[in-house]
């Protein structure tokens, strides 16, 4: 488990201080995966370089299973660097040693002896699938396949804690696939926490479990993936979720019309006809669509209802556990 | 001659350009005094012109090899000519060591002696390797000049032999001699530093 406290970094900039964070407060459960994701500037490589304890922020707290590790130095400093796996931004392989031999730098650091190393490190070119690459040097293989070697590098120590700066940027989406992955992987067979810093969505909702969005350095939304994108207000919604096109005429053709947001399978399935034929209104899908989030089906469609008992339906639709936001309609909300 | 300091300025140079670049702002310690004063000796030591190297050493000279005289003697005043030499070179390559690659490294919790080690000399091998061979053809020029001061070798021929005696076959045979094995230093250099070279590089 790894806790941010009130983290604050500022930077003498050309034109005075810079302030990169403002008070940061992350909180990841152990065995789950985090996506930080903001636009550029917002401070997202600030705080991956304060968490990989490349960067000393001015003040707050990292704790990795509660111990402090922001105020250590030395020695100290550098066993708590073993307990952060670090994927660093951009290339950051050994171009003259081979896959193994990059893979085998963190347990060289931590003293594992010989044969031990070499076991591990079979281990962990096996979790990524890159067994056959291990005698190969950085410039041979692709720009997934390091990409996969440097996760499997950060997680050769052990770590508790991996943490992820930008893995997927230079990636195409096909190795994007393969690299989040190797990433999934790691939290399920090794229970490994995982911070992801990232610009892209689809990181978010490929892998993750929990978001934090990052805007001028502060925290603006955190929580649960599948607990924001059911709050219709939230920017995690409204990036994740398919997006409903305007249509003001088919709005108006009906007597309600609202937002509905269904996430997992019995909801996405079954909950929109039980309605309709349970209260005896016509539904009708305006817009929107299906996606997925990891392993969940999570849909967001615009319905219009007809019927005396429209209203009873979208209640009961809400009370079964869907997310309902009324748009306003009829001649008023046409004209407006 | 040329050979035996070579070594000696490579075993020196290469610490003290570490050294230098561990230090240097942006460098894994970074030590602005200790670095300033350590770049202000090696180019100090760099501005010497090495025929005053060989006079100023000659008692040093004597205390170490026991002659002040001879190709043995010069290597006292050769080697501590090229160990600033050597240090800017090494500091320079070092420097172009990718820092994403040092700074992954240095999340390993790896100490900074490994890390200078295993990633700064490690990824750069083949620039260093270069680097000698540039250090070993320059002190071979070097070594004509100690010829001069009875250091012995093919300078002190041309010069005695050839320049002196008005000996033209002499002086420009060893001129080619001179030529040949600096040609063959290069080669051989070339040809290593290719050989553990593990990166791609553009062949058009």
């Amino acid at each position: 488990m790894i806790t941010v406290e009130n983290l604050t970094k500022s930077f003498v900039g050309a034109s005075g201080p810079v302030n990169a964070l403002n008070g940061v407060d992350l909180n990841v459960q152990a065995g789950t995966v985090l996506g930080v994701v903001g636009p550029s500037g917002a401070g997202k490589s600030t705080l991956a370089r304060c968490v990989a304890l490349l960067e000393r922020p001015d003040s707050g707290a990292i704790r990795v299973d509660g111990t402090d590790l922001v105020s250590l130095g030395g020695t100290a400093l550098r066993a708590a660097r073993r307990q952060i796996g670090v994927v660093p931004q951009g290339d950051s392989l050994l171009r003259q040693r081979t896959a193994a031999g990059n893979v085998a730098l963190p347990l060289e650091a931590a003293g594992v002896a010989g044969p031990q190393r070499r076991t591990r490190v079979a281990e962990l070119l096996d979790l990524v699938g890159l067994t056959d690459k291990a005698d190969s040097y950085p410039d041979q293989l692709s720009g997934g396949q390091r990409q996969r070697i440097a996760v499997a590098r950060a997680l050769a120590a052990s770590p508790s804690v991996l943490l992820a700066d930008e893995p997927t940027s230079a990636l195409d989406p096909e190795t994007t696939g393969s690299v989040l992955t190797v990433l999934d992987r790691a939290r399920a067979e090794l229970g490994v926490t995982v911070l992801v810093v990232t610009h892209d969505m689809g990181v978010v909702r490929r892998i993750c479990d929990d978001i934090a969005v990052l805007e001028q350095g502060r925290v603006v939304e955190h929580g649960k993936v599948l607990d924001l994108v059911a709050d219709a207000g939230s920017r995690t919604a409204a990036s994740l979720l398919p997006a409903v096109d305007q249509n003001p005429a088919a709005d108006s053709a009906h007597d309600r019309v609202a937002d509905v947001v269904l996430v997992g399978f019995a909801a996405v399935g079954a909950l929109l006809p039980e309605a309709a034929s349970r209260f005896g209104v016509e539904l009708n899908l305006l817009g929107g669509g299906l996606t997925r989030l990891a392993e969940t089906p999570v849909a967001r469609f615009r319905v219009g209802l007809r019927g005396d008992r429209a209203d009873s339906a979208l209640e009961w639709i809400s009370d079964a556990g869907a997310a309902v936001q009324r748009t306003p309609k009829g001649p008023q909300g046409v004209a407006a | 001659m040329v050979g035996v300091s070579t070594l000696v300025a490579t075993v020196l140079g290469i610490p003290v350009g570490v050294l230098l670049q561990l230090t240097a702002p942006g460098g894994l310690r970074p030590r602005p005094w200790p670095h300033k004063l350590l770049g202000f000796v090696v180019d100090l030591g760099r501005a010497m012109p090495f025929l005053i190297l060989l006079v100023v050493l000659t008692s040093i000279t004597r205390t170490v090899i026991g002659v002040s005289i001879g190709p043995t003697a010069a290597i006292v005043p050769l080697s501590v000519g090229a160990v600033p030499f050597v240090a800017r070179l090494v500091q320079n390559v070092l420097s172009e060591v990718h820092v994403a690659a040092v700074e992954a490294a240095v999340t390993t919790g790896a100490s900074t002696l490994r890390i200078v080690r295993s990633v700064l000399l490690g990824e750069s091998l083949p620039a260093l390797i270069n680097a000698i061979g540039v250090t070993a053809i320059a002190l071979l020029g070097y070594s004509a000049m100690a010829g001069v001061l009875g250091g012995g070798g093919l300078g002190d021929l041309a010069v005695r032999l050839g320049y002196q005696r008005f000996d033209d076959r002499v002086l420009w045979s060893t001129v080619a001699v001179l030529a040949v094995v600096a040609t063959v230093i290069q080669f051989v250099f070339n040809r290593a530093a290719r050989g553990v070279d593990r990166r791609r590089h553009a062949s058009v």
